[in-house]
């Protein structure tokens, strides 16, 4: 459950506008219009910016988003009841005199921020985003905005995603250098894991990927999208001795479970942006560890902030208390809303 | 310096034991000396380097990052190596190549305080963030990546198939980078000359017997003493005392120093006089008395008055120059108490063997025994050599059972190293008073363990729940959990607000189940206490 924690804290006073937009226990309400961005809690009409888990939860009455984000949501809660699609770039127009725009923030298939426009005040709320290249959705845009409401989930500056390329590189080598083992890539479900099979097919690896069964559907969804993801294919129609020199993709619950028993001896790797931190790998028992990750790292998070160049930047999930420190350094206005509840530790 | 790099990048990710060897044996196979012999050192701490410490590693990033920044960084990351090897800012321009282990090893030692804040920094420029990882956990010592320097040491005697035994033995009367020890292991030259040096043999250990049972036919009882284990060693004239890590401790126990005058390797308990823990020439005080003692640079004759410190005797392994650590426990034991009449018996007692008829009858004197400062037992196989390390089946310590408490979790603090971002350290509190007419919670202790892994992560989770104020990584909590604590003894104490110190408390049991209120009293663990 999302928890808020009554604990805003102010880098300078603020001022009383946008009262219209408030961050409350179950998320980020917009008043005049009577809903919900992101809620925790079923509501009746919720602005969805991506297919997360934490950000996607089922049971609203009227649920606003893309249309690749309700079919993924489709997927997960088997119900399109009260789905209203919107394109990016489409505005939709809320009770109160609220307008929604939603606009691409490269972080997975759907992903969108949402531009609210009321009273001649716009803000914006990112979601989640990144501002590196993705080949399975459109890139971030830059949209200006009054209040820009960013995540921070590597909101540190010891955050620095390398290119993928090498990560890449770092994978195919690894599987090279053990043609007898396979290498079990542990990545999300829902995004990190098809952007990791688009870059391997990128980067001229065209032999089947192996698939855990709970991979399957959202591939399939990705491919039913336009993402081509090559040969993929299902450990369980497989035998051990198939699986050697290959890669297997699984959700990173799956690593160290009994499941990965039945492949042949393999390396362990974890394709997220925590795996620049080397005791987080550990205590996933990683031993190839891939800095791969669908947020924006330290750099991308303040570039973004000074190009979007808010009036004020408020800052929702992650580690809100550096980038909050940042925009002290930098003389931008900012405050922390500490929601708590969207860590993606698994990212 | 980069095959070091990679060396410890690929420690830090490897599980397998076999694996981890294998990595540091073709790394001492396939690099030159000096560097093996200053990379192993690095493995097994044995590097120093005065100049450089974390606090100058925080120093010089405090210059470079805004200081809040760096301490939420480090916060999270949960090692200051690593967090500066991140944050460090790559160089612009022109680079010089890295510096091989040898030329950092050297340039390291002959930094001062001063000159560190200049030519550190120009060192790490020289290297990428793996580099620079290894090149601080070099400098600011204790590598902390898994490998203890048993493992390095056994990694080395697999490398060049030599018994570790043998590199134990002559590790000691070496310094880096252990040039004779690689001639000797890897060219087959002569091995290093140990001669007239008073030299550290490693420690021959106990496992715990659990809930095993053994037959007194085979295994003697001594009672396990609560000081210091020490091994006494004279040659060349000279006399040290070394800890169980093999640091030499000389320098506090003088009155130790002076008693031994002729050649001979001891094993024993150091323990300070007193009325407890009674002995053939009289008790000794509790630990807590003792460790007024340890880690003194100077001893005052006050000191030397008040706490007189002796060794109570477990072992002989060498005497006169003869080597007895072949020779069956009974043998060796019949040597030590021949050499009692040789030593001053203000310093030296034996450590008396526990009579009993069959296991049994041991049990019941192991619960019966009333002095709270004597730990339990130990059984050593009466046939046993004397080995280092810890070989199953020769020697068990048979603990007393800890003493219990429940106490309510008032603290969570980060931990680091592996459990950097979960909350792993906790101080616990028993009430002062009765809480329903509104006692309050005081600490008395803090643990760090005894938990699993997946307790770990469930009181992790605890904590962030039920936080109630923050201080850096510290969280308040609302007061609600109780742990029982275990321990093993508890004495009076100035410095904590309680007045009470535990001795080695450790998580014995969650208890999800118990409310906060009816967690144990302060008087209860008063009443326990015995100074």
């Amino acid at each position: 459950m999302v928890e808020l924690r009554a604990m805003a804290r102010h880098s300078s006073a603020m001022p009383a506008d946008f009262s219209w937009i408030r961050a409350e226990p179950n998320g980020i309400r917009i008043g005049p219009a009577d809903c919900w961005i992101d809620p925790s809690q079923p509501v009746a009409r919720a602005l969805v910016t991506h297919g997360h888990g934490d950000h996607a939860r089922g049971g609203h009455g009227e649920t606003i988003a893309t249309p690749a984000t309700l079919a993924i949501m489709e997927l997960r809660y088997q119900t399109r009841e009260g789905a209203t699609p919107v394109g990016y770039g489409e505005t939709i127009r809320l009770p109160g005199g609220v307008d929604a725009t939603y606009i691409p923030a490269g972080h997975v298939l759907g992903s969108a921020q949402v531009l609210l426009e009321h009273a001649g005040e716009r803000v914006i709320v990112t979601g989640d985003y990144k501002r590196r290249p993705d080949p399975t959705c459109p890139p971030f845009e830059v949209t200006p905005c009054d209040v820009f409401i960013t995540e921070a989930t590597f909101g540190l500056p010891v955050f620095c995603h390398p290119p993928i390329e090498q990560e890449i590189a770092k994978l195919v080598k690894a599987l090279g250098d053990h043609p007898d083992r396979c290498v079990l890539v542990g990545a999300y479900a829902l995004g990190k894991a098809q952007r990791l099979i688009a870059e391997l097919r990128a980067a001229g690896h065209g032999a089947p990927i192996y698939l855990h069964g709970a991979m399957e559907r959202m591939c399939l969804l990705y491919e039913d999208f336009g993402v081509d993801l090559g040969d993929l294919r299902l450990v369980s129609d497989h035998s051990r001795d198939d699986l050697r020199g290959s890669i297997v993709v699984c959700p990173p619950g799956a690593l160290n479970d009994r499941w990965s028993r039945r492949l042949p001896d393999p390396i362990t790797a974890m394709a997220s942006g925590w795996m620049r931190v080397r005791q987080r790998a550990r205590q996933r028992n990683v031993e190839l560890p891939l800095v791969i990750s669908d947020h924006a790292d330290w750099g991308e998070l303040t570039r973004t902030i000074e190009e979007v160049n808010p009036a004020e930047t408020w800052i929702t999930h992650g580690r809100e208390e550096a980038l909050l420190r940042w925009c002290q350094l930098h003389q931008r206005r900012a405050r922390a809303l500490a929601l708590v509840g969207y860590e993606d530790e698994d990212d | 310096m980069e095959e070091f790099a990679a060396l410890v990048d690929a420690l830090v990710f490897t599980r397998s034991r076999n694996e981890k060897l294998r990595l540091i044996a073709r790394y001492l196979h396939g690099t030159p000396d000096p560097d093996r012999g200053w990379a192993l050192a690095a493995l097994t701490d044995g590097l120093s380097f005065p100049a450089v410490k974390a606090s100058t590693i925080r120093n010089l990033m405090m210059e470079r990052v805004d200081p809040v920044l760096w301490v939420l960084s480090r916060d999270f990351v949960g090692d200051t190596a690593e967090t500066a090897s991140l944050l460090w800012p790559e160089p612009q321009g022109d680079v010089t190549p890295p510096p091989s282990v040898t030329e950092a090893v050297e340039m390291l030692g002959n930094m001062t305080r001063v000159s560190a804040m200049s030519e550190l920094p120009r060192l790490l420029d020289r290297l990428d963030a793996a580099g620079r990882y290894a090149l601080i956990k070099l400098a600011t010592g204790g590598m902390r990546i898994g490998v203890s320097a048993r493992l390095a040491k056994t990694a080395f005697a697999q490398a060049f198939e030599v018994a570790v035994e043998d590199v134990e033995e002559y590790w000691h009367g070496l310094q880096p980078p252990y040039e004779p020890l690689f001639a000797w292991a890897a060219d087959g030259a002569p091995p290093p000359d140990s001669g007239d040096v008073p030299l550290f043999r490693p420690f021959m250990l106990a496992h715990p017997l659990d809930d095993g049972v053994i037959d007194l036919e085979d295994y003697v009882a001594e009672w396990k003493w609560d000081g210091i284990r020490v091994q006494l060693v004279h040659a060349g004239g000279e006399t040290r005392l070394y800890s169980r890590t093999g640091d030499d401790i000389s320098g506090s126990f003088p009155e130790m120093a002076e008693a031994l005058t002729f050649p001979v390797v001891l094993d024993g308990e150091l323990l300070v006089r007193g009325s407890h823990q009674g002995g053939e020439a009289g008790g000794a005080a509790s630990f807590n008395a003792l460790q007024q003692r340890l880690g003194r640079k100077t001893v005052s004759a006050k000191m030397l008055a008040e706490y007189p410190a002796f060794v109570r005797l477990y072992d002989a392994l060498i005497v006169e120059g003869v080597d007895l650590r072949e020779l069956p426990w009974t043998e060796r034991r019949a040597r030590l108490e021949a050499l009692m009449p040789r030593l001053p018996p203000e310093r030296f007692d034996l450590s008396a063997v526990v009579e009993a008829d069959h296991f049994e009858h041991l049990a019941e004197i192991r619960s019966g025994a009333r002095d709270e400062a004597i730990e339990g037992l130990m059984l050593k196989r009466r046939d046993s050599p004397y080995v280092a390390g810890r070989k199953t089946g020769l020697w068990y310590k048979w603990k007393r059972d800890p003493l219990l408490v429940d106490c309510v979790l008032m603290y969570a603090q980060r931990g680091s190293g592996k459990r950097s971002s979960f909350y792993s350290d906790y101080t616990f509190g028993c009430w002062d008073g009765d809480p329903d007419a509104g006692a309050e919670l005081l600490p008395v202790g803090k643990a760090y363990f005894g938990f699993t892994d997946e307790e770990l992560k469930q009181i992790d989770r605890y904590v962030r729940n039920h936080t109630t104020n923050r201080f850096g990584p510290v969280r308040e909590t609302d007061r609600s959990l109780v742990f029982e604590v275990a321990f093993d003894s508890v004495h009076a104490s100035k410095r904590h607000k309680s007045g009470l110190a535990m001795r080695f408390p450790r998580i014995s049991r969650i208890r999800w189940d118990k409310p906060a209120e009816e967690a144990d009293r302060i008087e209860a663990l008063r009443a326990l206490i015995r100074d």
